[in-house]
């Protein structure tokens, strides 16, 4: 392992990527409809939320229970854009005020509030998009970290935010589209992100998306940085001690985390056509940290794929079995814990890479003798 | 009671109905008396009846049943599900639409908007479903909406809502707004001579829109009343002592009254405590969220003496609906209640089966255009008829809340109400 430590990639982790890289782009979209694949880009949008639990969670030791925070705000900077240019005067003629999104209307505003003014532009949309959520991190983290509030107050406080947030997105629906969220969303600057062939292409963008945040995440894994942080998550006074400014990397990760959350958001508006407040609140952003501990903490393909299986599970198993569903996937949950603390990560790492390397060993080199022990040598 | 007259009398004031859109609509329980004329599959082959690649085989036709049956919503639900299930089990008992048995695909909602258009796709591009049957919070309806205009679905929403909408994809089993709201002002106003009204509702788009055409009713078409205030809590609030306190303050004549959900079991709990006795009437209550199913949460005893506008009440004495109270008992059991929202999702099935009979063909768009004018002659309700803007005219009922958990209706409009969802004058 120390020696593969300054490089990128390892040859570990490149086939990591491969098989990951494989699987979205080729293996899935061969194999699924179009319906299907849909849902999996779907599944996937949470999949940016999980590789950034992973890092401030699985690494930092930060557990944030408000990751659905971010998630909508960079679904709902994503949205405010989509619904303006759905709401042209001639498809609202039939509103008091023709030209303002429908709800808008419907809680008796006759005028566009100012500050939805730059989501006209998709370039202050689409920095928005990254900038807003960011900038909430960076004040959480600031006032947070600097005060050292951390472990489980911080899990609390972040779940606080998360709850006043949707409480102020309902109670201000004129402004925000209240519990309904801001629906019906069309077109993209006049390309209409609800036909077959547009679905497809958001999938692959948003694989592409996916694909550069976990190659970030895993730049930081392997920089001075990811070192750093495992070192606070386990011993933060020492690295204290040793003069680094423990609060300042904390807020970057923090930051990272909520810019990949972000990015998943407005990946999940476009492909799913509408946001909602039930994508912020405190349940989601629970769900958001089931999923990195079904993949594992400390994995960031793991926690893609943990999305995915729980994902898929969810949607499978309702439709299999309507009344039961939520029984079994909470059986799931609580097996996974108990018998695998460190996720679907910890099973390969444990269970599956040591066999397949060992039958890889002996038919490649038929020299089996301590190879299944070792990592595989560079 | 006394001024309710026979369905019969309103019929009178529709166009004539169509012979065979009469006969569809018969209810199992009249089949008995009115044989229904017997369609055979073979007269309407399936290359014929289908031409947009449906769910339709010889024999059966598959719709869907989308509610949530996990989450909050679950509670509300379930009986919607239920009520579909039984009307299609009693259509299948008759022969089925076109000679073809019902078969339905369920999924679950669970409260949660985008699972909603999730499963809907589901519904409508995998499982190519002729119509569904679901959706009950407007959030949900918003989230599918699309979804059933790009894929041209048809649905049959059954929840008294907002209005606001008119979809060439939704049919509106249930009332909008004005259809719920108007009747019951006048009547309170006439009957009761209320002057002064306290608006209150859970803080979402339908209470609000409700309440601004409330507002807009009391103030200029009600002689000399007015709005002495108006209150929103969010979702899940169950702390209406401040409230109640600015109620006793101010005195009105009237508690109009749009709480949803989870909230209704502390708001009328604490009306009781704080010693405000709803059988005095002063203040009335008057609600347009509570039917017998909310109050089997609530409590009879802390409901009792309020006032509900609905179009709907289990009690109602007809024929019709003492048939469909016994046949839903007898599927679910003597407990169960039947609330407003609940009939509306049983007229779902039955109005689609009028309309595919009447066009011959499952074909979503005869079937929108056959559904114009459907009329249903012995709906539990009554007589419904399905407007050009796709919502049903319907009678607006005054019940007043029982101990035992039962409304006893005390006035109905003697005539159908039109659905108006844009009210001129109420935006």
């Amino acid at each position: 392992m120390e020696s593969s430590s300054n490089r990128l990639f390892s040859a570990r982790d490149l086939i990591g990527f491969a098989v990951l890289i494989a699987i979205i782009f080729v293996v899935l979209p061969i194999a699924l409809d179009g319906f299907r694949l849909n849902l999996f880009g779907k599944y996937l949008t949470y999949a940016f939320v999980a590789v950034g639990l992973v890092l401030c969670w699985g690494m930092g030791g930060i557990l944030s229970l408000g990751q659905g925070v971010f998630f909508g705000l960079g679904g709902y900077c994503m949205a405010m854009f989509l619904k303006l240019e759905a709401s042209t005067p001639e498809n609202t003629s039939i509103q008091s005020t023709p030209g303002i999104p429908d709800f808008m209307d419907w809680n008796q505003l006759t005028a566009l509030p100012a500050w939805w003014e730059p989501f006209n532009s998709l370039f202050i949309t689409l920095i928005a998009v990254i900038l807003v959520p960011v900038v909430f991190a960076f004040i959480i983290g600031v006032a947070m970290f600097r005060r050292r509030v951390g472990g489980v107050y911080f899990a609390i406080i972040t779940q606080a935010f998360a709850a006043i947030l949707t409480i102020l997105i309902i109670g201000q629906q004129g402004f925000t589209g209240g519990v309904n969220g801001i629906t019906d969303l069309r077109t993209l600057k006049g390309w209409d992100i609800r036909s077959e062939e547009a679905k497809e292409i958001l999938y692959f963008v948003n694989g592409g998306l996916l694909i550069v945040c976990l190659v970030i995440a895993q730049y930081v894994r392997k920089s001075k940085l990811g070192r750093l942080l495992i070192a606070m998550r386990d011993q933060e006074d020492r690295v204290r001690f040793s003069g680094y400014d423990v609060a300042s990397f904390k807020i970057f990760i923090f930051c990272l985390g909520a810019a990949f959350a972000a990015v998943g958001g407005a990946m999940f508006t476009l492909q799913v056509g509408f946001m909602s407040p039930t994508l912020v609140g405190i349940v989601p952003s629970i769900e958001m940290v089931i999923f990195c501990a079904v993949g594992g903490r400390l994995s960031i393909l793991g926690a893609v794929y943990g999305a995915l299986l729980v994902n898929w599970a969810k949607t499978s198993l309702s439709e299999s079995f309507p009344e039961l569903w939520l029984l079994g996937l909470g059986g799931l949950f609580i097996a996974v814990v108990m018998v695998f603390p460190n996720g679907l990560a910890g099973v390969y790492a444990e269970h599956v890479e040591p066999r397949l390397m060992a039958l890889l060993g002996k038919s490649k080199a038929a020299a089996p003798d301590s190879a299944a022990n070792e990592t595989p040598a560079e | 009671m006394t001024d309710r007259k026979s369905p019969k009398t309103t019929i009178r004031q529709m166009p004539e109905p169509s012979r065979r859109a009469f006969m569809a609509g018969s209810a199992a329980m009249t089949a008995a008396l009115f044989a229904p004329k017997t369609l055979f599959a073979a007269d309407y082959p399936t290359e014929a009846v289908n031409t947009t690649g449906l769910a339709v085989t010889d024999d059966t036709v598959t719709i869907g049943i989308l509610h949530s049956v996990t989450g909050t919503m679950a509670i509300s639900e379930t009986g919607s599900v239920q009520a579909e299930k039984l009307a299609i089990e009693q259509i299948n008992a008759q022969g089925g639409i076109l000679g073809r048995k019902i078969e339905y695909i369920q999924e679950d909602g669970a409260s949660d908007w985008p699972t909603f258009a999730e499963k809907s796709r589901k519904l409508l591009v995998n499982d190519k479903v002729a119509s569904v049957m679901g959706c009950w919070t407007s959030a949900s309806r918003k989230a599918v909406l699309p979804v059933f205009e790009q894929f041209n679905g048809m649905l049959y929403y059954p929840t008294f809502y907002e209005g606001l909408e008119q979809s060439p994809n939704v049919i509106y089993t249930g009332q909008e707004a004005t259809q719920q709201i108007i009747a019951g002002l006048d009547w309170v106003s006439e009957t009761k001579g209320a002057k002064t009204f306290y608006l209150l509702g859970s803080d979402y788009i339908w209470p609000r829109t409700s309440n601004k055409i409330a507002r807009k009713h009391i103030e200029n078409f009600l002689d000399g009343a007015k709005v002495v205030g108006e209150d929103y809590y969010p979702l899940g609030h169950t702390q209406f002592n401040s409230v109640i306190n600015k109620i006793r303050l101010r005195k009105p004549d009237v508690i109009y009254a749009i709480v949803v959900g989870g909230s209704n079991v502390a708001f009328y709990k604490q009306l009781k405590a704080a010693g405000i006795d709803m059988t005095k009437e002063a203040p009335l209550v008057l609600t347009i969220s509570v039917t017998e199913d909310e109050i089997r949460g609530i409590g009879g005893e802390n409901i009792d003496g309020a006032y509900a506008c609905m179009k709907y009440f289990q009690s109602l004495d007809s024929p019709n609906n003492i048939a469909f109270v016994q046949a839903f008992k007898d599927m679910y059991g003597e407990d169960m209640v039947i609330g407003d929202v609940t009939q509306a999702a049983y007229l779902g099935p039955w109005l689609w089966k009028a309309a595919v009979e009447k066009a011959g063909s499952f074909d979503v768009d005869k079937v929108r255009e056959a559904q114009i004018g459907v009329e249903l002659t012995n709906a539990p309700e009554g007589y419904v008829k399905v407007h050009e803007n796709h919502h049903l005219w319907s009678k607006t009922r005054v019940g007043l809340a029982k101990a035992d958990g039962q409304y006893e209706v005390v006035f109905e409009t003697a005539d159908l109400v039109e659905p108006d969802p844009f009210p001129e004058g109420y935006q």
